[in-house]
């Protein structure tokens, strides 16, 4: 009898060991992700400035963020800067994976070097930029050195060119890795369909145009959707490369949420902004990671 | 090389092949001019930057700024060098690599191979964890590592990046478990091995090459993040935070010469990694975004 109860006991805890060593993680998920989302959210709804409050106040941060001219200044640079970075990076990847795939003598070391950027923190990158763009050592002072005298580079010092310097420094980070998702893109298509489009007498151009790139909506959809996520989080290339400006030029929503609520004293509005930040990115990922769990079955 | 076994069946005439060169070797440039900056300008005195020309190379060679960079120079108010934060970054991304990653290999265990009603929502979950906007937890968690005395600390960061690091490691382990034959681990099962036991003897044997995966990309994900560090850091900042008050210092006489060497030590690790290990950095890149 006991001895039953011995094994009885042990297949339980077998049942139940998976979903024990599970728990922490659940827990830790719920508190730590999914928790903090709803505090967040709740203190949009509040009049917390330095501190968190609980007295409700409705909508009013909401009303209140749509009304500041530093969060459209941010709204719009967003805008600005998601399109050129996802279409340039989207552009640049795809030239250069056409291009390392017509049997490239060297592509194990230029595929590295397109790359390695992706390795890098954001905070590099904007150092190094920073410096790069300065007009006073950097690529405007290089050129005027090498005898071009009426050359101007001073984006990073002109508030309405300076969210194009962001542009430059965040496509050189990632643009590599872009090319990375759509060479194994290229790399997965089947060489028979492409002979047999030749055979029928198509021309290169036309070999791409409607029959590789349109095989390879899967990677421009991963591309879109992780190029499109990293935007909206853009926050340290942001600190390092301009810190925001000159002035406001380039503050994006992650530096006025980060200043609204830490710097500024009006979390109430910083919180509101968080909100928006995540609604934004729940809007891309969402249909995108149910589609892929899908499939996966 | 006979046009045969070219394996795009794309033909391209010499005058392409010419072109085709230019626009690689042009983009290769552009990604190596940042770190040919860097390392040429870290290795001059400041006056032959500030004076001359960014893109020669040194005419005097001097490691000074690298000397200062590490040990002596102004980040916030002390001439402590980088050095200090350097250790920060180690002494965090350490144990939050461990972590993360030990419990990201158990948890695609179990979701792989005791799956039970309702993982598919446990793991829609935690992936989507993995994609949002820090933001939106800085406010509530900045009061909870007060509440628990970790605001400031190693401790602290640590437990910051395991549990926004979970979400990457388990879907790693996860994916590559799935693939892994079920029929081996009921074969174990049968004959009377536990939990643990097919774990141990089973899975972890054959997790190598995902495990070197996983370390990686939380290593470079860790390592390079700002906003937790800058957020939470308080007085044992990490090394990104710290280049950072080290370049954007605004008192006294802005050293390039230093800057650069300041952002090649903080990219040293992450980039040494990627030398070595390149192929596994991409794989990781590949599983974070498209399926794995």
């Amino acid at each position: 009898m006991a001895h039953l109860a011995k094994a009885d006991f042990r297949t339980r805890l077998q049942e139940w060991l998976p979903k024990l060593v599970l728990s922490p993680s659940i827990a830790a998920m719920l508190v730590f992700v999914y928790g903090f989302i709803l505090y967040t959210l709740y203190l949009s709804f509040t009049d917390s400035r330095m501190l968190p409050s609980y007295d409700w106040v409705g909508v009013e941060n909401y009303v209140k963020l749509w009304g500041l001219r530093a969060w459209w200044t941010a709204v719009i640079n967003l805008g600005i800067f998601a399109g050129l970075y996802i279409t340039i990076c989207t552009a640049i990847g795809l030239t250069l994976a056409i291009l390392l795939d017509q049997k490239i003598r060297g592509e194990g070391t230029l595929r590295p070097i397109y790359l390695y950027p992706m390795a890098l923190s954001f905070i590099v990158t904007g150092t190094a930029w920073k410096w790069i763009m300065d007009p006073g050592i950097g690529i405007e002072h290089t050129m005027h050195l090498w005898g071009w005298e009426s050359f101007q580079f001073n984006w990073i010092k002109d508030r309405e060119m300076a969210i194009y310097t962001v542009v430059i420094a965040a496509v050189w980070q990632t643009s590599g890795f872009v090319m990375s998702m759509f060479l194994a893109g290229l790399r997965g298509i089947d060489n028979e369909i492409l002979k047999a489009a030749q055979i029928d007498g198509a021309s290169n151009w036309s070999l791409y145009r409607r029959i590789v790139i349109p095989l390879l909506r899967p990677a421009f959809l991963s591309a879109f959707v992780i190029l499109a996520h990293l935007a909206v989080k853009s926050y340290d290339l942001i600190i390092a490369l301009t810190g925001g400006g000159p002035g406001r030029a380039t503050e994006l929503p992650a530096t006025f949420m980060y200043s609204y609520t830490f710097t500024r004293n009006s979390m109430g509005i910083g919180a509101a902004s968080a909100v928006i930040m995540l609604m934004t990115i729940a809007a891309i990922m969402t249909p995108y990671l149910y589609a892929e769990l899908k499939e996966k079955k | 090389m006979a046009v045969a076994d070219q394996d795009t069946a794309v033909r391209t005439g010499l005058v392409t092949r010419v072109f085709i060169y230019g626009i690689l070797l042009v983009f290769a440039a552009f990604y190596l001019l940042p770190l040919f900056v860097m390392l040429t300008n870290s290795l001059k005195p400041l006056p032959e930057i500030t004076g001359g020309n960014m893109m020669a190379l040194p005419d005097t060679w001097t490691f000074e700024p690298w000397r200062q960079a590490w040990s002596s120079a102004q980040i916030g108010v002390e001439p402590t060098g980088l050095k200090p934060y350097f250790m920060n970054s180690i002494l965090m991304v350490v144990p939050a690599v461990a972590i993360s990653t030990m419990i990201g290999a158990l948890n695609g265990y179990v979701l792989t191979k005791w799956s039970f009603r309702g993982d598919k929502i446990i793991f829609g979950l935690l992936l989507f964890s993995c994609f949002i906007p820090f933001q939106i937890v800085l406010i509530p968690m900045a009061s909870v590592l007060g509440k628990l005395g970790m605001a400031g600390s190693i401790p602290g960061l640590v437990l910051v990046h395991v549990v926004y690091g979970i979400g990457f490691s388990t879907l790693y382990y996860r994916n590559y478990y799935a693939v892994f034959p079920t029929e081996l681990v009921r074969a174990a099962m049968i004959d009377g091995a536990g939990f643990f036991r097919i774990f141990w003897r089973i899975l972890l044997p054959v997790s190598g090459p995902i495990t070197v995966v996983c370390v990686i990309w939380q290593f470079t994900n860790i390592w390079n993040d700002f906003l937790f560090g800058a957020s939470f850091g308080g007085q044992t900042q990490p090394m990104t935070v710290a280049l950072n008050n080290l370049v954007q210092s605004s008192t006294g006489v802005k050293e390039y010469n230093v800057h650069f060497a300041g952002a090649i030590l903080a990219a040293l690790p992450t980039l040494l990694v990627y030398i070595v290990a390149g192929r596994y950095f991409v794989r990781g890149l590949m599983a974070g975004s498209v399926k794995g």
